[in-house]
């Protein structure tokens, strides 16, 4: 079996890859929502293979600071996965958490850095249930890492991931709002050969 | 005043004084600046991977420290650089998360293997400033070699 390169799966299965970015977001935007009691409203995935030199700036502008959490994903996948907001909506969720006013933004401290993570989390958490539900995998995080700083700089981890392997990154973009101004946008990078087992798992040839 | 032109991610770019070049949002990629003092022809390179030998897709060859420098190298030597004149710099090569697998220390790589293809181009590395944490933006002056290095909650600093 020849190996596929991700350009060839999101050719073949273009509603495959939308459709687990959508399952995986949804459930990670519910548990944000729920946690912090808010109604949070989620904009249909956007599912984009873009060249990896363009994904430093497919959140916006290179320099704009942003919070940047990673996890690694283990077992029957494996790879990594992170979830970025800008600094705002970190500032909106970590104040929501931390029950402080809602316009506080000062530098965040060591007690909202863990706060952070456990969005983060709660986040990889319900993204990969619902990716393992789906595939019937086990599928597991690791503990979160939280990076606060240039989008060009966070970015530049899940470029190289995907530069290892191709020419070509995907990207499941969603964003949140409602209530709060919150955007968020999920990077799933699988390793190796993750993303035919995940194909393989839900029936498809590959 | 010359022109700020903007080197993207696995790009690079060559220029003349009075033209300066930038590169934004260094995370654990490496900014190879290149200066030929006398004719001040200028170079920069956004790479993002050690080597383009151990890649099966490798057609972007500003992608990789052997294949970038070298292209740089070229690009700057058409435009009547001396190869005997230019020094380099470095910056770049962070590692943006705190995990432990050998992937994620892709900066550390980086920084080793554009430090690896200046000495077999034999081109002096003059100064370097790599590693730790944090995202760097990069500014090089034609002017001087100025390389000047911008980090979130950091006073800038030239290397």
């Amino acid at each position: 079996m020849g190996k596929m390169t991700l350009d060839q799966i999101n050719k073949m299965y273009p509603d495959v890859l939308t459709e687990i970015g959508n399952i995986g977001a949804g459930n990670a935007t519910t548990a944000i929502a729920n946690m912090l009691n808010l109604r949070i409203s989620m904009s249909v995935p956007h599912v984009e293979l873009m060249p990896v030199e363009q994904i430093c700036c497919a959140i916006g502008a290179e320099d704009k600071v942003v919070v940047g959490i990673m996890l690694g994903v283990q077992h029957d996948i494996t790879g990594s996965m992170m979830f970025l907001m800008d600094l705002p909506s970190a500032h909106h969720l970590v104040n929501r958490l931390m029950g402080r006013d809602p316009d506080y933004n000062e530098d965040f401290d060591e007690m909202d850095m863990s706060a952070i993570k456990e969005i983060g989390n709660i986040i990889a958490g319900s993204y990969l249930s619902a990716l393992s539900g789906l595939t019937n995998m086990t599928i597991t995080p690791s503990v979160p890492y939280v990076a606060i700083d240039m989008a060009g700089a966070i970015l530049s981890v899940p470029a190289i991931q995907f530069g290892m392997v191709g020419d070509n990154a995907l990207m499941i973009k969603t964003e949140m709002g409602d209530d709060l101004d919150i955007s968020g946008y999920y990077i799933l990078m699988p390793e190796g050969d993750s993303y035919q087992k995940i194909l393989k798992a839900l029936g498809l040839p590959v | 005043m010359g022109e700020m032109i903007k080197v993207g991610m696995a790009d690079l770019k060559v220029c003349k004084a009075p033209d300066n070049l930038t590169t934004i949002g260094l995370g654990s990629c490496i900014g190879i600046a290149l200066y030929d003092p006398v004719t001040k022809v200028t170079g920069l390179a956004h790479i993002m991977l050690p080597d383009s030998t151990s890649i099966r897709n490798n057609s972007n060859i500003a992608k990789f420290a052997d294949t970038g420098i070298k292209k740089l190298l070229d690009d700057m030597l058409k435009m009547g650089a001396s190869k005997s004149r230019i020094r380099a710099k470095i910056a770049g090569g962070a590692k943006m998360f705190d995990i432990g697998s050998s992937t994620m220390n892709v900066g550390d790589r980086n920084a080793a293997a554009s430090r690896a293809m200046l000495k077999q181009l034999g081109i002096p590395l003059i100064a370097e400033d790599c590693g730790k944490n944090f995202g760097r933006t990069v500014e090089l002056y034609s002017a001087n070699g100025d390389f000047l290095i911008k980090a979130v909650g950091k006073t800038p600093y030239k290397i």
